[in-house]
């Protein structure tokens, strides 16, 4: 499994994410390298398709894929919690069963 | 960029609103707190924080506090911060507080600000005794445990210093026009 971590470091949730995916991983036995990427530049963010920080990809797919047309930039990333809060970090369950999904156990 | 100090004056300024009007500091001269918000659409912080910044401005409305919220951001590689949304989301989310555009962003840098949503709480004189951060968990309301805005509030209003004067502000970074 490859697991991409993209991130802007002006925004401050990349730390906070980093740490949230390091313990869903570790709480699903999961024993892969995370390759954390650091987007700079605008032009890094349309080459990667950056739409925001922190992005995770699995397998190259995103996690949470974007509806409709994607901005590429430097900028945090909003997500939607299950209880539809807005948050700047994709919620553990989300990441979990983005996991699983890779893992083809759901 | 240096943001205004604690005990500086608040700096004037006069901004067309979502409701089309131009708002200016004086307007608001017979409010005892005037709360200057920078902020935008875009940000999941400020998302996470608004509904938040309407119930606080509701809370204290009767005591005389105004709110007033600005969004700085460049609008040409962030158009969910143009005029035309900002009007959108204010109606969207009831905003009980004048949402102002600073399409120059000759404001936000006067005021020094770097984040969305950054808080600067001035008193009647107009000098400046909060400045930061909203509360400390922008992701859960109910696992707050320093309400750094309502304490400045209650501060400000019962004429005493805010225990925590400055917080660091947490959020997005203003998207300055290149």
């Amino acid at each position: 499994m490859r697991i991409q971590f993209l991130y802007y470091e002006e925004c401050p949730s990349h730390e906070a994410g980093l740490q949230r995916l390091r313990e869903v991983m570790a709480a699903e036995g999961i024993d892969a390298p995370i390759e954390i990427i650091k987007v700079e530049t605008e032009a890094q963010a349309e080459a990667l398709r950056f739409v925001g920080s922190p992005t995770i990809l699995i397998d190259g797919a995103d996690i949470v894929p974007s509806s409709g047309e994607a901005l590429y930039r430097l900028t945090c990333r909003t997500y939607r919690l299950e209880d539809g809060r807005f948050s700047p970090l994709p919620s553990a369950a989300t990441i979990r069963a983005a996991l699983q999904k890779a893992q083809g156990r759901t | 960029m240096i943001p205004l100090a604690i005990g500086a004056h608040a700096v004037p300024f006069s901004l067309i609103g979502v409701d089309d009007r131009t708002h200016s500091l004086a307007d608001y001269a017979e409010k005892p707190v005037l709360v200057v918000i920078f902020s935008c659409n875009h940000c999941p912080y400020v998302r996470a924080w608004e509904d938040r910044m309407v119930a606080l401005q509701a809370e204290y409305a009767a005591r005389g506090v105004q709110f007033l919220v600005i969004n700085a951001n460049d609008p040409v590689k962030y158009p969910e911060d143009d005029f035309p949304s900002m009007k959108q989301r204010a109606a969207e989310k009831g905003f009980n507080f004048p949402y102002l555009y600073d399409e120059t962003q000759e404001i936000a840098r006067a005021y020094g600000a770097t984040r969305t949503p950054e808080v600067f709480v001035f008193d009647a004189e107009r000098v400046l005794r909060y400045h930061g951060a909203i509360d400390d968990n922008h992701e859960n309301p109910q696992a707050v445990t320093r309400h750094y805005l309502r304490e400045a509030l209650d501060a400000v209003l019962s004429g005493t210093q805010p225990a925590a004067a400055q917080t660091p502000p947490v959020g997005c970074t203003i998207k300055w026009r290149s």
